[in-house]
């Protein structure tokens, strides 16, 4: 669509393309140059606030920070999608109790803040006698919130299949769970594949959360490691070496779901569907 | 019932607080993220490319680090003091404008590409085009995705919480200041949110009979 917009520059056009691409460099040099220099100014580049990343102690502890937000992330993805596919099958379910109950459930933990979820794990168990760590608490959310946009998913995957692969199964004789794990669950998950693979990305960065549930993770870590007087407070060089951390991360992860969507168009071994949009797909919380 | 009753005084305000920061920032990101979508589909490829790292660096980090560096790094760098409620209202825009924009775009695509042939057959120029004639129907047919993208960004003000702003998410902390039940006090959080998000997705259906375009 983007290159209907407009018509195929003439030598004029060019020049002004030309012209206003300087302009846009121009712009965006001096807004990096004025942010780098304030960097520069305040002190930021100084050796003394990288000196940190230097320590093996600090290095050591930044691992150990980056396999708690993976920890989480790893136990949160395989929960939300055991979640998402029992609460799938309980919205697709024949009696109408499991479909109101998963439909509820489903829909009350989509409504909910991630982070009122954790704080309710974290805060408001303890009323009940219970006394969650940082860490439950904060997979529990993941799981939970996680798992209500994951259903969705998977039932989008399955009701978007054609009809004609389940009514082949039944005519062969299936029951209906045959028909949905024989069947229907395989061309579904495959299909859906790019699509729970932006989920996790999500998942991965609502981690960040567990900072405000006192979760020792990556940017918990960042902002401790900030706040030290003896590396002089580096809290700008500290947020930025995580940013480049999850980001890191979370291409990754967007790449391995570029790359499996890419193999599936090649190869003809799955059914065509029109994937609906599911909502909220790559919002997200954090 | 009690907890709710007793501390009116912060629910009230707090979800105030809550409201505001949603509509400040959600008509700055529904600005800045149109904006964007318009780089990502200038003819100047320059243009396209700062659209596009802008928005892959920003999808691809955590919030709560956007958070982390406007209200703890930020005011290192001495460029413009910003109060917690600004800085929050910053954080949430140049976050959410990133998903807006690439909701915007894929309702660009939507516009049949003869309204745009048309277009540029009649001679106007690629703002004229976009501005007058792809914009106000992709942005119609893109009603749903734009208003799941604003609800998530209403349960993400949260986030503010725990950056010293006093909206829906902080009133637990004054709770357990009061010593009060926290699990009561956050149900009834969770409650106001779900009653918002109640109000938006109304509006979404609402807005969406009436703006929807007859193809």
């Amino acid at each position: 669509m983007s290159n209907v917009l407009f018509d195929v520059p003439g030598p004029k056009a060019r020049m002004r393309h030309r012209l206003m691409a300087v302009l846009g460099i121009v712009v965006v040099v001096a807004i990096l140059t004025y942010i780098v220099y304030r960097f520069y100014d305040s002190g930021q580049f100084t050796a003394r606030k990288w000196q940190w990343l230097q320590y093996a102690q600090v290095q050591r502890d930044l691992v150990t920070a980056l396999l708690a937000t993976v920890k989480a992330f790893a136990l949160g993805a395989v929960l939300a999608l055991v979640f998402g596919a029992i609460f799938a099958a309980g919205r697709l379910s024949d009696h109408a109790w499991a479909r109101g109950i998963s439909t509820f459930i489903v829909e009350f933990f989509r409504a909910i803040p991630l982070l009122i979820l954790m704080f309710l794990f974290y805060y408001g168990a303890p009323a009940l006698g219970v006394t969650l760590p940082p860490f439950a608490a904060v997979v529990l959310g993941l799981t939970l919130y996680n798992g209500s946009v994951l259903a969705e998913v998977f039932r989008a995957g399955i009701q978007a299949l054609p009809k004609g692969q389940s009514e082949a199964a039944y005519a062969l004789g299936m029951g209906k769970t045959q028909v949905m794990t024989l069947v229907l669950i395989p061309q579904a998950i495959r299909s859906m594949l790019p699509t729970i693979i932006s989920q996790l990305v999500v998942l991965l960065k609502d981690t960040a959360l567990g900072f405000l549930v006192t979760y020792p993770e990556l940017l918990y870590y960042a902002r401790y490691i900030g706040s030290q007087g003896a590396f002089s407070r580096p809290i700008v060089p500290s947020t930025i070496v995580v940013a480049a951390i999850y980001i890191a991360l979370c291409l990754l992860l967007t790449a391995l779901a570029n790359f499996i969507e890419r193999r599936q168009r090649r190869s003809k071994k799955h059914v065509e569907t029109e994937r609906p949009p599911a909502t909220e797909d790559v919002v997200g919380v954090a | 019932m009690d907890v709710l009753l007793d501390n009116l005084d912060l629910y009230g305000p707090f979800f105030w607080t809550t409201i505001k920061l949603f509509l400040i920032s959600g008509v700055a990101s529904l600005i800045f993220g149109t904006f964007l979508a318009g780089l990502r589909v200038s003819p100047v490829p320059v243009f396209r490319a700062i659209g596009a790292t802008y928005v892959t660096l920003l999808r691809n980090t955590p919030l709560t680090l956007v958070f982390v560096f406007l209200v703890f790094a930020y005011p290192l760098l001495e460029i413009l003091e910003l109060s917690y409620f600004t800085a929050a209202a910053v954080a949430l825009t140049i976050y959410t404008s990133a998903f807006i924009c690439e909701v915007v775009r894929s309702g660009i695509n939507t516009v049949p590409v003869g309204q745009a042939e048309a277009a540029r057959a009649l001679g106007l120029t690629f703002s004229q085009i976009l501005g007058q004639i792809v914009l106000p129907q992709a942005i119609r047919s893109v009603v749903p995705p734009l208003m799941s993208t604003l609800i998530g960004m209403l349960k993400n003000t949260t986030i503010a919480a725990g950056f010293s702003v006093t909206e829906a998410g902080a009133i637990r902390q004054y709770l357990s200041e009061r010593g009060d039940n926290q699990l009561i006090g956050l149900l009834w959080v969770a409650l106001g949110f779900i009653i918002l998000v109640a109000i938006l997705s109304f509006a979404q259906r609402a807005l969406e009979r009436r703006w929807s375009v007859a193809r």
